[in-house]
């Protein structure tokens, strides 16, 4: 973005107010457009023809510094790139890390489908939400573009996942878009032997190319621009991931100055990265070493301005990690992390139900609701007002004492005595000293359940209902 | 002998030679055309006249060429066409043929000005203590492992003892079970067969809601670390603010002069006592504050200005939320408090520690399976909890993060290998990864 601030956009708006994108000022809208929770066309008005120089300027002045590239088609539609800072603290990231699995052409055709469903099927619960992955990679091993196609048609067949194909054989390259037609691969790679050809194929396909010069930036650079006078700019960056020792470290640096360079201005190299963790794979022969130095090096380059990523361990110790760190990476800092306090009805709760205490902290709250309901508990469950923090920290901090449990009760309008039977409060095991002063302040009875929501069935059903005393 | 001869005659007379047989033909003296008219005649005539006149070159061209002149030559450079027959030009740009060169260019940051203070753990007996090593951390010009600048100091990891047997997650307690009740050969351990650069003491212990150790009895377990080891050491309360003064001040009295980092001193409790115990002693403070980058100015400010600690005897810790369970505001935050001390912010200018045992509080480190059936399978923990640790640490250090507080030897290992590898300090044998596609995995 070429622009940092709503009255610089607000310069090309119609000023009218006319409330047609749900803002009440346009100045308004434009600090959404400053901040890119709204689109410009969300402004109708200034799509009339007599705006269409304006539209025109702002739109340019909106565009984010690093192109965005799409990969494959219709609802599984990949998008990289589109990032307009350094640190996400200033902005957000956008377009999360694309991480791809690879499968590869000599594979056997029942171990290739199994293993692409496996992809396409991951999911880990996360806040509300699942996690998930994103794209197969198809490695050409045979050299053969017969056998490489056949694969690449299986894959098709398989998912709707995007894919990536990856040879540096334009022969295989184009028997594998023949495979792929209509489906939008990503092809990988061309390199200074193989440009000609790729090129070729990049632009008589109409598909994004990935532009392959392992540290050599002078190379990565004359490769892009050439690309861009041929005549397409759906390119990926991939300045070689080097997996160990000195070679890591130039492959850490090269990715900084890429990216640098791009947010800088240098529209040449404004193009999305690629890293290839799998290249642990080359560096350790043990599986668990090798999983682990590619998750580990998979975790810097999501960190550092890695787009998209090619991988090959799928155990979930390894996956996992990494569907987290990216998850932590373009999470949107400046988004509220907590959830509305107060009570919240889990399943269809009675006056025999019990009533379980935590945080509003988002996380918090989301996996204690999740480990509840998706096993069923008929519940009541307090969100406590902790400013946003987590229960371990709120007891320490605190954000949660006696005081504000009865509070945060009391002010949703439920009565202990009158609204139960049993007059009892579960308390989260991380808050357990906080039972003495509960007691004191609420009358209630106190138990304290366990320090881990996931636990919450197993001990339901040692200890509740609740014993007469 | 000279012959005049209207223009289509001529034509006429040369459309009907065939030129390749014009053997003995001889052309003498002038030739010369008398065209009436010129610009002035009617488009449609001129467009007539003009195809006769191009259709006799041509002809003439063909005679010239069997006389061995080569018109085709003067034809081009007349026209300024390149090759004299384009038949299929099309309206397309010429295929580009050679790369076009670039060089590329980036520039250093220009507003990082302020280098991290330099902060020394440990004391050898030329300072006064009994420390083999000592370690430094801060110095930096620029973020961890960025070209800008070079980086002093590499990372550090200060492993965990507890002076009581405690809840461990099963991998992890696999590995201590042998000195769980004896700190100082548990101390002795991580030192010697984990690795660790320092050792962290919790004296967790002496919470009144745990054992309610005194802080004389507690005191003892750090004499016994200090003799058992010899690499810096933290000292650890149990995190209840009414108790860990009196527990710090005790242990900083038996550690003096070993330049121990007392942790921590927060703004939730008598930080004050904790600040002169470290002066009276010779220690280091661990400044704490809860993911909060104006809490953390507000206290460091008040170590410097109400309690007088020097700018060398000051460290942070911003709080360390684990691998998804907040790890995001953790990163956040730590860059944050990194970029505004190295553009000059001077209440920030500090190296930063982080309690990376957090990781192992979050249920995919320990837990054997996920409690939600909707997902897929978590695989086997022992391999999860470890990576959950690095993750967690390797995503701080990128962020600013000098020194860590780790419990797994696996995690340790790992994350020193990374950091170091990112410090530029790790030798490795070259891998070619031109041709990565092909490779057998």
């Amino acid at each position: 973005m070429k622009i940092n601030s709503p009255l610089e956009a607000y310069k090309f708006l119609p000023a009218t107010n006319c409330g047609e994108c749900g803002e009440a000022t346009c100045m308004a809208f434009a600090a959404h457009l400053i901040d890119r929770s709204h689109k410009l066309t969300d402004c109708t008005p200034i799509l009339e023809p007599k705006f269409k120089k304006k539209y025109e300027e702002l739109d340019a002045l909106l565009a984010p510094e690093i192109r965005e590239v799409e990969i494959g088609v219709g609802d599984k539609i990949a998008k990289i790139g589109g990032d307009d800072v350094l640190y996400r603290h200033k902005l957000t990231f956008f377009n999360q890390t694309q991480l791809a699995y690879d499968v590869w052409d000599t594979m056997d055709e029942k171990a290739l489908v199994e293993r692409v469903k496996y992809i396409q099927d991951f999911k880990k619960f996360y806040v509300g939400n699942f996690l998930t992955v994103d794209m197969v990679a198809v490695r050409c091993t045979s050299n053969d573009p017969a056998k490489f196609a056949s694969a690449v048609k299986k894959v098709v067949e398989t998912t709707d996942l995007p894919i990536i194909l990856c040879s540096f054989d334009p022969a295989v390259l184009k028997a594998g878009l023949e495979a792929s037609k209509g489906r939008n691969p990503l092809l990988y790679a061309a390199n200074k032997d193989n440009w000609k050809e790729v090129g070729e194929l990049a632009l008589e396909y109409d598909v994004p190319v990935t532009l392959f010069a392992p540290n050599d930036l002078d190379l990565l650079k004359s490769l892009a621009k050439t690309f861009a006078a041929m005549g397409t700019e759906k390119l990926v960056l991939d300045p070689g991931t080097f997996p160990t020792g000195k070679q890591l470290k130039q492959t850490f640096t090269n990715f900084v100055k890429v990216r640098r360079a791009g947010i800088d201005g240098d529209r040449e190299i404004a193009y999305p990265i690629m890293a290839v963790p799998f290249t642990a794979w080359m560096a350790h022969d043990d599986p668990v070493s090798a999983s682990y130095w590619e998750t580990v090096v998979a975790s810097v380059f999501t960190i550092r301005y890695g787009d998209i990523m090619i991988l090959h361990s799928t155990e979930p110790y390894a996956v996992l990690p990494e569907l987290h760190i990216r998850d932590t990476i373009y999470t949107d800092p400046r988004k509220p992390v907590s959830v509305d306090p107060g009570m919240y009805k889990v399943g269809e709760p009675t006056a025999d139900s019990p009533v379980l205490v935590t945080t509003n902290f988002a996380l918090t709250y989301y996996t204690v609701e999740s480990d509840i309901a998706s096993n069923k508990i008929d519940c009541f469950l307090w969100a406590i007002d902790t400013d946003g923090i987590g229960v371990e920290a709120a007891v320490a901090g605190g954000q949660l004492t006696a005081a504000k449990i009865k509070k945060g009760i009391e002010e949703s309008g439920f009565d202990l005595k009158k609204d139960t039977t049993h007059n009892t409060i579960i308390l989260p095991g991380l808050a357990a000293r906080l039972q003495g002063d509960v007691e004191d302040e609420t009358g209630a009875n106190v138990m304290i359940g366990p320090a881990d929501s996931g636990r919450i069935p197993g001990w339901m059903e040692k200890n509740w209902p609740p014993q007469k005393k | 002998m000279t012959k005049k001869m209207k223009l289509s005659q001529l034509s006429d007379m040369l459309q009907d030679l065939n030129v390749e047989s014009l053997e003995g033909v001889t052309i003498e003296g002038d030739i010369e055309l008398n065209i009436t008219g010129g610009g002035g005649l009617n488009p449609a005539l001129a467009y007539a006249l003009g195809s006769e006149i191009s259709q006799i070159s041509l002809h003439m061209a063909n005679i010239g060429r069997i006389l061995g002149f080569p018109a085709e030559q003067l034809f081009a450079s007349a026209f300024g066409m390149g090759e004299m027959p384009q038949p299929q030009a099309l309206p397309t740009s010429p295929k580009i043929q050679e790369l076009l060169a670039s060089k590329f260019e980036v520039a250093k940051v220009d507003n990082w000005k302020n280098p991290i203070q330099e902060v020394t753990l440990g004391a050898t007996s030329g300072d006064g203590g009994s420390r083999k090593s000592t370690v430094t951390l801060g110095g930096e010009n620029a973020l961890p492992y960025y070209f800008d600048a070079e980086m002093p100091h590499r990372n550090y990891v200060t492993m965990d003892v507890f002076d009581m047997p405690i809840g461990m997650a099963k991998s992890v307690k696999g590995n201590y079970e042998d000195v769980i009740n004896d700190p100082a050969e548990w101390a002795k351990k991580v030192v010697r067969e984990f690795n660790a650069d320092m050792v962290t003491i919790h004296l967790i212990s002496t919470d009144p809601l745990i054992n309610d150790t005194s802080a004389k009895e507690a005191a003892k377990v750090v004499e016994d670390v200090l003799q058992a080891v010899d690499v810096p050491i933290v000292i650890g309360g149990s995190g209840n603010p009414e108790k860990d003064p009196e527990v710090l001040e005790k242990a900083a009295e038996v550690a003096e002069g070993e330049r121990v980092l007392l942790a921590s001193a927060s703004l939730n409790l008598d930080y004050e006592r904790i600040a002169k115990a470290a002066m009276d002693y010779g220690h280091v403070v661990l400044s704490w504050t809860q993911l909060e980058i104006n809490a953390q100015k507000e206290l460091n400010r008040k170590l410097m200005k109400q309690c007088n600690v020097p700018r060398d005897r000051i460290i942070m810790d911003p709080t360390t939320a684990a691998l998804g369970y907040g790890l995001d505001y953790a990163y956040t935050n730590m860059e944050r408090i990194r970029l505004a001390g190295l553009m000059g912010d001077d209440e920030l200018t500090f190296p930063m520690s982080s309690g990376t045992t957090n990781a192992w509080g979050a249920r995919e480190a320990w837990m054997v399976s996920s409690p939600l059936n909707q997902d897929s399978d978590w695989g086997p923990r022992e391999y999860r909890g470890p990576i959950w640790e690095i993750v967690t640490g390797l995503a701080l250090s990128l962020a600013g993060n000098d020194m860590f507080m780790m419990m797994h030897p696996t995690s340790v290992q790992v994350l020193k290998e990374i950091t170091q590898t990112l410090y530029g300090s790790i030798e490795s044998e070259e891998i070619d990864i031109t041709n990565w596609i092909g490779a057998e995995v």
